[in-house]
């Protein structure tokens, strides 16, 4: 009996969409939008993850997106609604955070932007759009603060990887060997003027994200003039496949699989970004009580040591089978060569050295538990 | 590339060539551009038994996990060891990187499967999608 049809929602593209098809990417269907997932005309996902390891590679993150705060109230607001402590940031600075719900469960993960004296910018995930949007409006109404959405303004590109620093200083005036990992600027990029330029990333390599206006022309341009410019470092444009592969190398988390709202910040050892001396954010009484009756579940890294990929929602077992934990995200790593993932499981398998097992199509195939992250890009000599 | 006029083809991107009642399994140049860069294979052990359009494998690419249907019954006699280190192969040369040889049951049942023209068509059609 064929199922009723349901209306197909419409698929939303980036400015860049006929870009992406031009270069013959190999489109999918992420979140609601229409994203390149790979370019086999530059070689594929592993060339792709490689040249940002080794160079320098260009992502479409327009999809992303885009929440200013702004207004008297602007900190008070964040600080509200982050769990991280955004009083710590310079004008100019940025910090990795998370909005939280009462129970300490994420609503999703952010990158928080100080823009101005009282002006910040919250970068999030493109399938959390709108619910960011109505729990951020929704929960900092008590705020002098004013709460816009700029989700659709901007094209925004990552150029990521050793040589990113060297593609994007032909391309500005601004002076990006005084930004640190974490700071932006603003600047004339490709002959526009006042871009913002935040030197962070999602690929556990140096690099920038720039935010461009998101009409067509400018933006084709952007990018072409960015593939140019680049020519001279090997850089490649790289899809979503290859931004997952980079991530998990890096241990990076992404919402619906390392957080979610059934998890929580100590279960995914997100501590480091999370200010419980700061009197009170949203989440804030739910995580000490969570603190105080200690974790059920960790996330842990694994490496497959038997033959076998361990992929996405695939159960951990012990080594009599029984079933103890999940993966949130598993693959093949690129450039490390290894099959790689992150997994929940229960604190006493979560020391380094543990073995466990992964359920691969009916089979336990061993893995055992590593540190985090698995890549860590080398220090500058 | 070409599709081989003495392969015959199935629906799922298989190839198989008949030597008598020898016959040699691949999947198609189709199947591994769009499977991307092929990580990892697992095919059946020697003299394991495979029933036509039952699954009997998979490869893997980077972003996915894909399954393989035997285009004939019959028996494994060997399989293609160098794939289990060098999977690439497979990319490199879809109609030459061979998946396994098998014992078929019954000839015939290649007489149902797809020449290499009507496989090109199919092909046509399904990136006319």
């Amino acid at each position: 009996m064929p199922a009723v049809e349901a209306t197909t929602p419409t698929i939303r593209k980036t400015a860049l969409n006929a870009v992406h098809r031009q270069m013959a990417a190999k489109m999918v269907e992420f979140n609601g939008w229409e994203m390149p997932v790979e370019y086999p005309s530059v070689g594929g996902i592993m060339v792709e993850h490689n040249a940002v390891r080794n160079g320098v590679g260009i992502f479409d993150v327009s999809h992303m997106g885009d929440i200013r705060l702004a207004g008297p109230e602007g900190l008070r607001a964040v600080q509200h609604i982050s769990m991280n402590d955004a009083s710590r940031l310079a004008v100019g600075q940025a910090q990795y955070s998370a909005l939280l719900y009462p129970q300490g469960t994420f609503v999703d993960d952010v990158i928080v932007h100080r823009l101005g004296d009282d002006d910040y910018l919250l970068v999030i995930n493109a399938g959390t759009r709108e619910k960011d949007f109505d729990w951020v409006q929704g929960n900092t109404r008590q705020f002098d603060c004013r709460v816009e959405d700029l989700s659709d303004r901007f094209t925004q590109i990552a150029i990521q990887g050793p040589k990113g620093v060297n593609l994007l200083q032909k391309l500005t005036g601004a002076n990006l060997s005084a930004v640190k990992f974490y700071w932006l600027t603003r600047g004339t990029v490709c002959g526009l003027n006042d871009i913002l330029i935040a030197r962070t990333g999602y690929t556990g390599e140096d690099g920038f994200e720039i935010y461009v206006p998101s009409d067509e022309a400018t933006s084709s341009r952007v990018w072409n003039e960015i593939l140019e410019a680049g020519r001279e470092f090997g850089v490649v444009p790289c899809g979503l496949g290859s931004r997952n592969t980079l991530r998990l190398e890096s241990s990076l988390s992404l919402y619906g699989h390392e957080i979610s709202d059934t998890i929580n910040v100590w279960e995914a050892g997100l501590d480091r970004f999370c200010k419980m001396e700061k009197p009170d954010f949203i989440g804030h009484a739910a995580l000490a009580r969570a603190k105080a009756e200690g974790l059920k579940t960790t996330l842990v890294g694994l490496e497959m040591v038997e033959r076998g990929i361990a992929r996405d929602q695939y159960k951990v077992l012990d080594d009599r089978g029984r079933e103890v934990g999940y993966v949130t995200s598993g693959s093949p790593a690129p450039f490390l060569k290894k099959n790689i993932a992150l997994a929940y499981v229960p604190p006493q398998f979560a020391t380094a050295g543990s073995r466990v097992k992964v359920e691969i199509r009916g089979q336990g195939v061993a893995a055992q538990v590593v540190p985090t992250p698995f890549y860590r890009r080398p220090k500058k000599a | 590339m070409p599709y081989p006029s003495d392969f015959k083809y199935t629906k799922e991107h298989e190839w198989i060539k008949a030597d008598g009642k020898i016959a040699t399994i691949g999947i198609t140049n189709y199947a591994q551009g769009s499977l991307g860069d092929i990580v990892f294979v697992e095919l059946p052990k020697p003299g394991s038994e495979l029933t036509a359009g039952k699954a009997f494998g998979s490869v893997e690419s980077v972003k996915a996990v894909s399954d393989l249907y035997a285009p004939a019954s019959g028996t494994v006699t060997e399989v293609n060891g160098e794939l289990n280190t060098a999977p690439e192969k497979i990319n490199q040369d879809a109609h030459s990187a061979w998946l396994m040889k098998i014992t078929l049951k019954d000839p015939g049942e290649l007489n149902s499967l797809l020449s290499a023209a009507d496989y090109e068509k199919f092909v046509a059609d399904e990136g006319a999608k």
